[in-house]
C-alpha cells in the first residue's frame, strides 16, 4: 500500500535526523575536568605546578588597542597599534609582569593576547591564563568568570569637550540634563542609569572609541568612563577634551580585578601574588608611577 | 486538484505555498487519514528533537542561560519599550524607501540616449548601496556625516541611522520595482501611447500600476529584512531592543533577554510573512483564473 511505504520512508528519515542531532549533541558538550585540586600553598603556585593554557608560558589577555595609563611607552607593533604590552610599561603591564615574577616567570615567558572587553567577562573557556583590562568587579560578573582580588581602586568620571556647557557641571543635578554616553556592558553605563539618572536616554556604544567619536561629533555631551583612562581620552584622543569631574563612589567601592575562566584555580596564586605586592608597597609605587592627576580633577557631588 | 492523489505525502510535505483546494501544507490530500499521518509525523519529529535536546548533558546549563523565566519576566517590559524605537525606525524608513526607490527605478527605466546620465546615476546608486554592507553604511553616515560639523546638518544618530537604512534598502527595492516594470509587456506602453498618452502618462497610469501590483510580495520581503536590520542602528548609539537586551545580558550573563528580543521581532515579522504568502497565493489564483476575478 502506497501510504505505508510513505510512512516507512518518513520513519527512516526521522531516525536519520534523530541520529544526526544526537551525534552533534554529544560531540560538543564534553568538558575536560579542571584537574586536581591545588591548594594555595606556595608550592602549588610554582611555575611547574600551574595548569596553563600553554605550559611553561604565562598567557595574559588585554584589550587591543591597549591605552595609557594602563599600557604606555608608545612602543608600537603591527599588532599592538597604540602601546605594546610586552614592554612592561603602564600600570597594568607593570602589575602583570610583577605578578608573573611572583609566579616564577621571566619576562620572555609572558605572552600577551588581545581580548575584547565583553568576551573577557563572559562565561566559557578562555585562550589566556588571566585577563587584565580594567574589569570592575561585580557580583554578577563573578558568577560568570573568576576574579582576582583588587589591583586598583577606581572611580568613574565624566569627559566633555572644552567650551561646552557640561564642563561647568558640579553636581548630579547639573549632569542630569545632558546626553551621556558609555560603552556597552560597563559599570560606567550602570553608573549613569542607577546613580546619575539623566533625563535623556543615554547612548551606548560597542567600543570606547565609538563613544569618543560620538563625543567628538557632539552626539553626546559627556562620556562616562573609568577615571584614570579619562586623562588619555581627554588629552590625547580628543585634543579639546576636558575631564568634567570624577564621580563619587556610591555603594560598594569599585575595584579592578584580573579575570579568568570560572573555576580556574590559578586565581588563588594570583591573589597570593597580589597580596604580596600590596604588602610590600609595589602596587602603590606603580600607581604613583603610572597614574597621575587624581588630585587635579574636581569631584562631582551627589547634590 | 492539480496533482496526483497517488503521490506520497512526504513528497509534498515541503511544499509550503498554499493555494488550490485542500491544504498544500498537508501534502495536498484531503480526508482524515493524511491529517492523522501529518499529525503523527509532526509529533514524532519535533518530539524527537525536544527529547534529544532536553536529555543532552548541557541542557540544564542551556535552560538556565537561555530560558530563564525570571529573567525573561524581568527584562521583557524594558526590551518591549525599546522595541518601540525599532518600530519607529522601520516605519519611517519604509515610508521614505517606497517612493524613493520607485523614483530610482523609473530613472533607470527611462529609454533613449538623452536619459543616459539619469540611467547611469540610478545604476551607480544601486550598485553602490547594494554592494556595501549595511553595517558599514550605518557607521560611515552615523559617525562620519556629523563629523563634518556643517551647520544645518543633523547630528542625531537616529536620523543618520534611518538615512543609512533608506539608502541601502531603496537600492534593493528599486531593483524589485525595475523587475516589475520590465515584466509589463511593451505592448502595454505601445497601446497607451497609441491612445495619445504621453510617455510619462503611460508610465504613470499604465505601466507602474501593473508593475507595482506584481511586486508587492517581494516588496514585503524587503520590508521584513528592513525590520530586522533596524537593530543595526544601535551601533551608533540609540538603545533599541537588541541593545537593551545586550545591556541586560551584560548585567546578568544570561542570554534570555536575547530570546525576548527575538520573540518581539517574530511577533512582527511572522504575520507579515504569512500575509505575503497569502498575497502570492491570491495572485496565483487570479492568474490561473485568467485574471480579472
Amino acid at each position: 500500500m502506497l501510504a505505508s511505504r510513505a510512512m516507512r520512508r518518513l520513519v527512516l528519515l526521522l531516525a536519520a535526523v534523530v541520529l544526526a542531532v544526537s551525534a552533534a549533541g554529544c560531540g560538543g558538550s564534553k568538558k575536560s575536568s579542571s584537574g586536581t585540586t591545588t591548594g594555595t600553598t606556595a608550592q602549588a603556585c610554582t611555575k611547574s605546578n600551574l595548569h596553563l593554557v600553554h605550559s611553561g608560558q604565562l598567557t595574559i589577555g588585554t584589550g587591543n588597542p591597549a591605552y595609557p595609563p594602563w599600557f604606555a611607552g608608545g612602543t608600537k607593533s603591527s599588532y599592538w597599534k597604540v602601546d605594546d604590552p610586552n614592554n612592561g610599561q603602564g600600570y597594568e603591564s607593570a602589575v602583570a609582569y610583577e605578578v608573573a615574577k611572583q609566579l616564577g616567570f621571566s619576562k620572555p615567558e609572558v605572552k600577551w593576547v588581545a581580548v575584547g572587553f565583553n568576551p573577557s567577562i563572559a562565561p566559557g573557556p578562555k585562550n589566556y591564563d588571566f585577563n587584565i583590562q580594567q574589569v570592575s568587579f561585580n557580583p554578577q560578573r563573578a558568577k560568570a568568570v573568576g576574579f582576582s582580588r583588587s589591583y586598583f581602586q577606581e572611580n568613574q568620571s565624566v569627559v566633555g569637550l572644552q567650551g561646552t556647557p557640561i564642563t561647568s557641571a558640579k553636581t548630579f543635578a547639573d549632569l542630569q540634563k545632558y546626553k551621556l554616553g558609555a560603552e556597552v556592558g560597563t559599570t560606567s553605563y550602570d553608573y549613569i542609569v542607577n546613580n546619575i539618572k539623566p533625563s535623556q536616554k543615554p547612548q551606548v556604544y560597542d567600543t570606547l572609541n565609538d563613544a569618543i567619536t560620538a563625543l567628538k561629533n557632539h552626539q553626546i555631551d559627556g562620556l562616562v568612563t573609568d577615571f584614570p583612562g579619562a586623562y588619555y581620552i581627554a588629552d590625547v584622543q580628543l585634543s579639546n577634551g576636558v575631564i568634567v569631574g570624577r564621580l563619587p563612589t556610591i555603594g560598594a567601592e569599585e575595584h579592578f580585578g584580573m579575570t579568568l575562566e570560572k573555576g580556574n584555580q590559578l586565581v588563588d596564586c594570583l591573589n597570593r601574588a597580589l597580596a604580596t605586592l600590596k604588602q610590600d608597597g609595589t602596587l602603590q609605587q606603580l600607581e604613583q608611577k603610572w597614574i597621575t592627576g587624581k588630585a587635579k580633577a574636581p569631584l562631582i557631588t551627589q547634590s | 486538484m492539480d496533482h496526483g492523489q497517488g503521490e506520497s505525502p512526504a513528497d509534498h510535505a515541503v511544499v509550503a505555498a498554499a493555494g488550490g483546494r485542500g491544504s498544500r501544507i498537508l501534502g495536498g490530500a484531503t480526508g482524515a487519514r493524511p491529517v492523522a499521518i501529518a499529525l503523527f509525523s509532526t509529533i514524532v519529529f519535533f518530539g524527537a528533537i525536544v527529547v534529544v535536546v532536553v536529555t543532552s548533558p548541557g541542557w540544564p546549563a542551556v535552560r538556565e542561560a537561555f530560558f530563564n523565566g525570571g529573567i525573561f519576566k524581568q527584562s521583557f517590559p524594558e526590551i518591549a519599550r525599546a522595541f518601540l524605537l525599532n518600530i519607529r525606525i522601520f516605519l519611517i524608513a519604509e515610508a521614505v524607501i517606497l517612493p524613493f526607490a520607485l523614483f530610482i527605478a523609473v530613472l533607470r527605466s527611462l529609454p533613449g540616449p538623452v536619459f543616459f546620465p539619469m540611467r547611469a546615476l540610478a545604476i551607480g546608486y544601486t550598485d553602490l548601496f547594494r554592494g556595501v554592507p549595511t553595517i558599514l553604511v550605518i557607521f560611515i553616515l552615523g559617525f562620519g556625516a556629523p563629523a563634518l560639523q556643517l551647520s544645518g546638518v543633523p547630528i542625531s544618530p537616529l536620523f543618520w541611522g534611518i538615512v543609512a537604512l533608506v539608502l541601502v534598502y531603496a537600492a534593493y527595492v528599486a531593483e524589485v520595482y525595475r523587475a516589475g516594470i520590465e515584466s509589463v509587456h511593451p505592448s502595454q506602453e505601445a497601446a497607451a501611447r497609441s491612445l495619445g498618452l504621453t510617455r510619462f502618462q503611460s508610465l504613470r497610469f499604465v505601466v507602474v500600476p501593473q508593475a507595482v501590483r506584481r511586486v508587492v510580495p517581494p516588496l514585503l520581503n524587503d520590508f521584513i529584512g528592513l525590520q530586522k536590520d533596524s537593530a543595526l542602528v544601535a551601533l551608533i548609539g540609540p538603545i533599541e531592543a537588541f541593545r537593551q537586551a545586550q545591556i541586560d545580558e551584560a548585567a546578568t550573563f544570561n542570554f534570555t533577554p536575547y530570546l525576548a528580543t527575538a520573540l518581539l521581532f517574530l511577533l512582527i515579522t511572522i504575520p507579515l510573512a504569512r500575509f505575503t504568502d497569502w498575497l502570492i497565493a491570491r495572485d496565483r489564483r487570479r492568474q490561473l483564473a485568467g485574471r480579472g476575478t
